[in-house]
């Protein structure tokens, strides 16, 4: 295996992370102050507890859910996309790599960034609601996977992608609708039944729903069902990924 | 000099049915630099990115170093070192980090003085920490090239090096290319600056429409196919070439100072003696006498048009 290919493209990306380090920080812990004024205080105040929980912080696991997943699909579809927009994957396509190290060096450090950013968002959440963390092991697990299956995602997008357009067409169109409507904000118990059973078709439900266990013990369905969920999309990812090095798809003509 | 690159029948169809390659073979040696000519469309880039890895062959086979390129290929990879076309360079990155980079990109261990080396020979060590976007297309092209050669590859690929390159840069690079063939790397270049070929290369191919067209020394090649032109200068101009020279197919020249005569170098009897004899008997009195090489670039042309 070429280590320090892996170690060059990880360095090279975190770099870019790091020239840009008032955006990554300050972005997220701006909008999730944000989030905590309008729904935690203002809204939140006007609701009880839900399953048992002060619902500003309920939303906690739900707020870091929603940027680590878009977080996680942006940086690792940008990661990969521009090389391709200004010409410089050519020295990728040239370079003695295989597959699993591209994608272990951009899916590295697009996952540690947005691990960073989930981390930063947990921080900055303990200045607005009391939280005690049930499963600390647990937790870290779910944010880690969660952090590699989306940015895996990212990257397929990434590659996929033929212009800026395209890049953000998933994100804003797939992604962000279904965090928003996989229990980020709200317990699933609290729809009608019939709603209930729709959502159960959004596999963000089950990360989100893992996540949130990890913090209160409570979840809307079985946690080995959300690391099921979670594993086999992370696999799925995998293999669209290897197929798409193994037949070239929009990288090597 | 043993054989460092094996093209075996490479053909290369696109999914648009265009051909770009169609069954090239050749056999570049250890050592030497190769210049591909070749128009617009050639296949000089495709075959460039199918021995690189970038393109995939459609069928054929590429030995680098005696490796195959597709179940060899970290070992032939590492060997490669290769300067696009196109200046593809990350603009918000400092040069030493991309150069950098590509090193580790290549497996190869940080080493910062061979880093330091390659920048001072390239004129790019005070720009070290220049960001790319700050840089000339000169000093891009010259980035470039330090990031081929920062794995320290035994086979330079130099694709279009010198295009939109002002003169004196170019000479500099051709200066950094003989540096490079003194210290053993093998260097293919592709280039539409016939001069340039003529300047570096010790063996020329002319590729057209995806077909090796020959590959020949430099030398032999322009003894084989040059023709040569000898211009005799007269006292008088003259409204036409005399009858009595006929024999001779001259050209006037449009002053009708000069006769031009074209003849084979290479031919047993060039015919000059017999024409110089000649013209005094016309009564022609010669001022100047000279002969010309037909360049590289008259022999290129000519290929391409007999091809077509």
């Amino acid at each position: 295996m070429n280590i320090s290919a892996i170690k060059s493209i990880y360095v090279y990306e975190m770099a870019r992370f790091f020239r840009t380090l008032a955006q990554s920080f300050l972005s997220p812990v701006l909008s999730t102050c944000l989030y905590f004024v309008v729904f935690g205080t203002a809204i939140g105040s006007r609701i009880d507890t839900v399953d048992g929980v002060s619902y500003g912080a309920f939303i906690v696991p739900g707020l870091i859910m929603l940027s680590v997943m878009t977080q996680s699909t942006s940086n690792a579809s940008f990661g990969i996309y521009f090389p391709k927009f200004i010409g410089t994957i050519y020295e990728l396509l040239s370079a003695p790599v295989n597959f699993l190290e591209i994608v272990i060096g951009y899916v590295g450090a697009a996952a540690t960034k947005s691990m960073f950013i989930g981390l930063v968002i947990l921080a900055t959440s303990f200045f607005f609601v009391d939280i005690t963390i049930q499963h600390p092991f647990a937790m870290i697990a779910f944010l880690t996977l969660t952090c590699l299956s989306f940015s895996l995602l990212g990257f397929i997008i990434g590659i996929w992608a033929g212009n800026f357009e395209q890049l953000q067409l998933i994100p804003l169109l797939v992604i962000t609708p279904l965090v928003f409507l996989g229990g980020s904000f709200y317990s699933i118990s609290m729809l009608p039944p019939i709603w209930q059973t729709i959502t159960l078709f959004n596999p963000v439900v089950y990360l989100i729903s893992g996540f949130r266990w990890s913090f209160f013990g409570e979840a809307d369905v079985d946690v080995t069902i959300s690391l099921i969920a979670i594993g086999g999309f992370t696999l799925l990812c995998m293999a669209v990924i290897w197929w798409i090095f193994k037949t070239g798809y929009k990288i090597r003509s | 000099m043993s054989v460092m690159i094996k093209v075996d029948n490479l053909k290369k169809i696109y999914g648009s049915g265009f051909e770009a390659l169609k069954g090239v073979s050749i056999e570049i040696k250890k050592g030497e630099i190769i210049a591909l000519l070749g128009p617009n469309g050639a296949g000089k880039t495709t075959l460039i990115s199918t021995i690189c890895g970038i393109t995939v062959p459609s069928s054929g086979s590429v030995l680098v170093g005696g490796y195959d390129i597709a179940k060899d290929y970290r070992h032939t990879r590492e060997m490669i070192g290769l300067v696009p076309q196109e200046i593809a360079l990350e603009p918000f990155e400092a040069v030493i980090s991309t150069v950098r980079f590509s090193r580790g990109l290549f497996g190869k261990p940080r080493n910062d003085a061979y880093i330091e080396k390659i920048l001072r020979q390239l004129s790019l060590w005070d720009k070290k920490d220049a960001k790319i976007r700050e840089l000339s297309g000169g000093m891009k092209r010259r980035v470039l090239i330090a990031k081929a050669l920062s794995h320290e590859p035994q086979v330079l690929f130099l694709d279009e090096p010198t295009a939109g390159v002002d003169v004196e840069l170019r000479k500099d690079m051709w200066d950094v290319v003989s540096d490079l063939k003194a210290s053993g790397v093998t260097i293919i270049l592709t280039t539409h600056y016939i001069e340039e070929a003529e300047e570096i290369a010790d063996r020329i191919g002319v590729i057209n429409h995806g077909e090796i067209l020959l590959v020949q020394e430099k030398e032999t090649l322009m003894q084989q196919l040059g023709q040569k032109q000898l211009r005799i200068d007269l006292s008088e101009p003259v409204h036409s070439v005399p009858d009595a020279l006929a024999q001779y197919g001259l050209d006037l020249a449009p002053d009708g100072a000069s006769l031009l005569y074209t003849y084979d170098a290479t031919g047993e009897r060039t015919g000059i003696t017999t024409l110089l004899a000649d013209l005094q008997s016309a009564g022609l009195v010669m001022t100047d006498i000279q002969t010309q090489q037909s360049s590289l670039e008259d022999i290129f042309v000519g290929l391409v048009k007999e091809k077509q």
